[in-house]
């Protein structure tokens, strides 16, 4: 029944993407081969022309399975540590990923902690916690990035500062609504049987926050990986997929940009899934009913 | 004498904080009086926030190269209006709003579209989730190389991040309606365009505009990330990736309040316009309840 109901929608989507995509590179691609024929004096037909975009050097928009042979050459037959392997920028990209990630979650559980139980705090900073979200922060990662690298603090660090700006806002509004979640009732039965704050927010207000708090993960997991590509854009291409992807777009290597497309998409589906089991995985020992 | 300025900002915050939390003590039935609180409060800690700023950078003498005091953005940018304009023009008024439209448009229209297809909605939502999770602005290289450097390519990568919120949303609007509602207009005999306009349209507007506010942030970092990649001179990620370059850290402070303001502006709009449309939704008609 889920195969049907699921998968098969899914999949016929799928399908249906990848046959446009072809016929995409076709007809993006055909006005090279038409151009080269054109140069070399000679007359092109269609059905000629059709084999020749799948393969060209560097196409205006690469077929799939050039995308998916890159991907295959430069993760599975070069050696980790190489320049050249997409296993290398792609871990240089997580590390900064995770490290902000991390500091995010942390700091906006401490913040919404303190938002909570103060209300001055909760007054004031609320909303311009807020506000922040309007702006576009990813603007000021390259500024970030060059400061930090003018007083000596480089590598992983400003990449994973970005990171931790971006995912830490999902986290406080979340946990915030989290912390709030149980009901009058609930905090009055903990005020009938003498539980102090600590109390109560240990045994009431945390389990409780929980399945915010994974909610919030999912978004903020996803935007440290936005935040640690875009990071690597302004240090000058050295390593990690953002570089790999201005690399790419200086030299015109279009199967290298989706390949590393490619590659942070699968990191993004991995890291949400892996939180996402940690959900299911929270909640069935909490003994919430799926 | 520089110590001094540390002192007094030092000085200025704690005062501020002790008027906040004295604020948020009071307690008037005057509605006039609540509101100005209300609002006093986060005023008064952004204020304090900002002297703070001021006085740790003139009482450590930390170099404008790192962080410039408030009033000398402040100055930078009095006096750089045109150029400021003229970068709000070519990113915002060019890229972000067309983009916006576009990908709004496109992402409600392709909603109603496959309404009538269960089959498509399935196949559609999943891919459409987990695109939301991915890290789109990748696909801004490849803009840049199908569409040049000018603002077309920016509304090609705003178009692409906001279609998936969009479409995403909207669909799951459009199933907000219950089956008894349903129903009541199945015994008018009301046609699916009517159900369509009369019940379903109206019970999907908190969704739709959920996306709208999503899109107003995602729009603005698209577009300012995608000036990364190679653009005219003119930009408001242009401004900022060359000006930290030359090191003139107060430019682009200055663009980046530009750019807050004007993503807070954008969202302001999109919230008031879903207050006058949802009026008679809880979160609106409940006003100040929590």
């Amino acid at each position: 029944m889920t195969m049907r109901d699921k998968v098969f929608p899914v999949l016929t989507i799928v399908l249906i993407l990848i046959a446009i995509w072809y016929v995409a590179a076709i007809y993006l691609n055909a006005p090279f081969e038409r151009d080269t024929a054109g140069r070399a004096g000679t007359t092109i037909t269609f059905s000629e022309i059709v084999p020749k975009t799948m393969f060209q050097e560097r196409p205006v928009l690469p077929a799939p399975h050039q995308v998916i042979a890159e991907i295959w050459d430069t993760t599975f037959n070069k050696p980790v540590t190489s320049k050249r392997s997409l296993v290398y920028h792609a871990w240089i990209t997580l590390s900064a990923t995770l490290v902000g990630f991390g500091i995010g979650t942390v700091l906006g559980i401490l913040l919404a902690v303190g938002i909570v139980h103060n209300r001055a705090m909760d007054r004031s900073l609320m909303p311009w916690v807020i506000a922040s979200q309007t702006i576009p922060i990813l603007a000021i990662a390259p500024m970030i990035i060059v400061v930090l690298n003018a007083i000596g603090i480089a590598g992983l660090l400003p990449k994973a500062l970005i990171s931790t700006y971006l995912s830490f806002f999902p986290i406080v509004v979340g946990m915030v609504k989290g912390l709030r979640s149980p009901e009058q009732i609930q905090l009055d039965l903990m005020h009938t049987y003498y539980a102090s704050p600590a109390q109560t927010f240990w045994k009431l207000r945390w389990p409780a926050s929980m399945p915010y708090l994974f909610t919030s993960l999912k978004v903020a997991i996803a935007i440290s990986l936005v935040g640690a590509i875009v990071g690597e854009l302004p240090t000058g291409a050295v390593a990690g997929l953002g570089a790999r992807l201005l690399a790419g777009s200086y030299y015109g290597q279009t199967v290298q940009i989706w390949s590393a497309l490619f590659m942070a998409a699968a990191l993004a589906a991995v890291l949400v899934a892996i939180v996402g089991t940690a959900h299911t995985a929270v909640l069935k020992r909490m003994g919430v009913k799926p | 004498m520089t110590s001094g300025f540390l002192y007094g900002a030092i000085a200025f915050w704690l005062l501020a904080w002790a008027i906040n939390e004295w604020l948020v003590r009071v307690k008037t039935k005057d509605r006039v009086l609540q509101r100005i609180i209300r609002i006093a409060v986060p005023l008064l800690f952004g204020i304090s926030i900002l002297v703070l700023w001021e006085g740790i950078v003139r009482g450590f003498n930390i170099p404008s190269v790192l962080l410039p005091p408030p009033s000398m953005i402040w100055t930078r940018l009095i006096n750089s209006l045109p150029t400021l304009w003229a970068d709000f023009r070519q990113t915002f008024l060019k890229s972000v709003i067309t983009g916006y439209v576009m990908g709004c448009g496109l992402g409600f229209l392709v909603a109603i579209a496959i309404d009538r297809s269960p089959f498509l909605q399935k196949g559609l939502l999943p891919l459409g989730n987990f695109v939301s999770a991915l890290p789109v602005v990748g696909v801004a290289p490849i803009m840049v190389m199908w569409f040049g450097f000018d603002w077309q390519s920016k509304v090609a990568v705003v178009v692409i991040m906001t279609f998936f919120p969009m479409l995403v949303n909207t669909v799951s609007g459009l199933a907000a309606a219950s089956q008894m509602e349903k129903d009541l207009m199945h015994t008018y005999a009301a046609s699916w365009f009517q159900t369509l306009i009369k019940l379903r349209l109206p019970a999907a507007w908190p969704f739709i505009f959920n996306a709208l506010k999503i899109n107003s942030t995602l729009a603005l970092i698209g577009a300012i990330v995608a000036e990364f990649f190679g653009t005219p001179i003119v930009g408001m990620g242009f401004r900022i990736s060359t000006e930290v370059g030359r090191m003139n850290v107060d430019m682009v402070w200055a663009e980046i309040a530009v750019a807050a303001v004007a993503g807070s502006a954008f969202y302001g709009i999109v919230a008031l316009v879903e207050r006058a449309v949802t009026f008679w939704h809880p979160s609106v008609r409940g006003g100040q309840t929590s």
